[in-house]
């Protein structure tokens, strides 16, 4: 039995389910997805025709979809620093000895356990309910009228959804890589003399780059690609100002049912995220120490 | 740090102290605690969402799709680690760099297509779909974690008489635990509470999930909170209870893992 046929056997046993259903969803879907971008298909009907490059130069055309990529740009990067500066905070705390550690662990982890698409209804209670009870209680302004009422308020209402979300599941990977900190190298620097913050600052920092770069990859992905928190959160208002660009993408295709062009703008929108992830983890990568 | 937890769970404590209130009480004081607490909300969610009938469809979903996942997703990463060969390091690369597509590029067309075959409204084509799009990533942290267990091992099992698939089974895989349990809480979390893929799939109200029919008291016009606030906490509280026994080994599984 050639060499050959024995890996192939193998590799039907081992990776053959999973090869299958890969290619037969994910590929297959990818495939089907850039044919449909030189197509005019409307979503319902069984025919559909080649119409070349009319959804680009349409995408393109779409000032819409511009403008919510841009609502994105900003919006994502708000999350990232925001989430990250949190979730590694609330690490840092948790790594040490303290009280409940276990419960408080879970307690951040809270979040994630509810869907986007939940979330989005809560917080939309605190924002349209709540919070607009403390105010008129205390007589705070900026709280007494809803802050999804207001074009700049209702952006910053779904950033603190999202970091408070986001936060939660980011702690979990900062802790482990708190947790995988060599013990020897923090006890040498105390022994040195280093305080809390210069061990922080000249030690651990250094140390938990690599957690950053994933963490940060993390975000930048899913940040990007926000829709249920969106929809049931501001639902894009008021005045489509809080449509971020993946409820674009979905209202384009199933709403105005342009599938081409919802579609093509999914695409691009891939395209970009994925340079900005590649140019981001490359940079991240060169930065990190070696013990 | 208790200060910053109790601020960081207000939202959960407000859905939490409102599903005990009656439907009145949500809209005019829904910031103090319940007047006088009632379970009303509770039972009615229960009866009119199905709870069992949508326990279950979410319990299955979960349970079969993480259960695929973890064994053909462990399968493929010893084979495709442990085994040298062109198609192989293809195969890995192709399932990696997959994991970069959001679930957005994917969704118009793959819809298309299964309406297409007629395998839409079917309780098993979600578990396929998320065997599919799971598997990738629980093919790179496995791999990571297997390219730490040292060859000899694998040589060992050979010597004393085992072929690969005996090695894997009784050798390999009772090592991947702390990856195994990473991957598991992982998978769980996200197929539990996904909205998008049953949404888009399941149509019969018989089939819904938990997600979907919590859904169901928020209408366009008027969302019933009490009703929707006790479904969630119901829908919850089983995955807050298996990730309170089990986060220790997440962190542990992540320590010992790819995420570094």
């Amino acid at each position: 039995m050639s060499r050959q046929w024995r890996n192939l056997r193998g590799f039907l046993f081992f990776a053959g389910p999973s090869t299958f259903a890969f290619i037969s969803i994910t590929i297959v879907s990818f495939i089907g997805g850039v044919v449909l971008t030189f197509t005019n298909w409307n979503g319902l009907s069984n025919t559909l025709s080649f119409t070349g490059f009319d959804n680009y130069t349409a995408a393109i055309a779409d000032d819409q979809f511009w403008s919510s990529l841009w609502l994105t740009g900003r919006y994502v990067v708000a999350v990232v620093l925001l989430s990250n500066a949190f979730a590694f905070a609330i690490a840092y705390m948790l790594s040490g000895r303290i009280r409940f550690r276990g419960m408080l662990r879970a307690g951040f982890f809270t979040p994630n356990l509810i869907g986007g698409v939940v979330l989005g209804f809560i917080w939309y209670f605190i924002f349209s309910q709540g919070l607009v009870a403390v105010g008129t209680a205390l007589g705070v302004d900026l709280l007494s009228t809803s802050w999804l009422a207001s074009e700049t308020l209702a952006f910053w209402a779904l950033v603190i959804a999202t970091v408070w979300q986001m936060a939660g599941f980011l702690v979990i990977i900062y802790l482990a890589g708190l947790t995988a900190l060599p013990g020897d190298v923090l006890e040498a620097a105390s022994m040195d003399g280093a305080g809390g913050l210069r061990r922080l600052r000249s030690v651990v920092l250094p140390l938990m780059r690599p957690s950053f770069t994933i963490c940060v990859f993390l975000a930048i992905g899913r940040s990007f690609m926000t829709y249920d928190m969106n929809l049931t959160l501001t639902g894009g208002g008021p005045y489509g100002s809080t449509e971020l660009v993946a409820m674009h993408v979905y209202q384009k295709a199933f709403v105005s049912q342009q599938f081409g062009t919802g579609q093509t703008e999914a695409l691009l929108l891939f395209v970009i995220v994925a340079a900005i992830s590649v140019l981001q983890v490359s940079v991240g990568r060169r930065r990190e120490v070696e013990l | 740090m208790l200060v910053v937890l109790l601020a960081y769970i207000v939202p959960v404590l407000l859905v939490v102290s409102n599903s005990l209130k009656p439907e009145s009480d949500i809209l005019s004081d829904p910031l103090g605690p319940p007047p006088s607490v009632t379970l009303h909300n509770y039972v009615d969610a229960y009866q009119r969402m199905n709870f069992l009938g949508s326990f279950v469809n979410t319990l299955v979903i979960t349970v079969s799709s993480v259960v695929v996942i973890c064994l053909f997703g462990s399968m493929t990463a010893y084979f495709l680690t442990r085994v040298r060969w062109a198609p192989n390091q293809f195969v890995f690369y192709l399932m990696i760099v997959s994991m970069m597509v959001p679930f957005q590029v994917l969704m118009i067309p793959m819809i298309k297509i299964l309406g297409d075959l007629g395998l839409l409204n079917q309780n098993w084509i979600i578990v396929y779909v998320y065997f599919a799009s799971g598997v990738p990533m629980a093919v790179f942290l496995y791999a990571g974690f297997i390219r730490s267990i040292p060859r000899e091992l694998d040589e060992a099992a050979t010597l004393d008489g085992c072929n690969r698939v005996r090695t894997f089974f009784y050798v390999i895989f009772p090592l991947l635990r702390p990856i195994t349990i990473t991957i598991v809480v992982l998978d769980v979390l996200m197929f539990w509470s996904d909205f998008l893929m049953p949404f888009l799939v399941l149509r019969r109200p018989e089939q819904r999930t938990l997600t979907l029919s919590t859904m169901a008291f928020v209408q366009s016009h008027t969302t019933e909170y009490g009703p929707m606030m006790a479904a969630l906490i119901m829908s919850v509280i089983p995955v807050f209870l298996a990730y309170l026994f089990l986060q220790r080994h997440v962190i542990d599984g992540m320590v010992k893992g790819a995420v570094k």
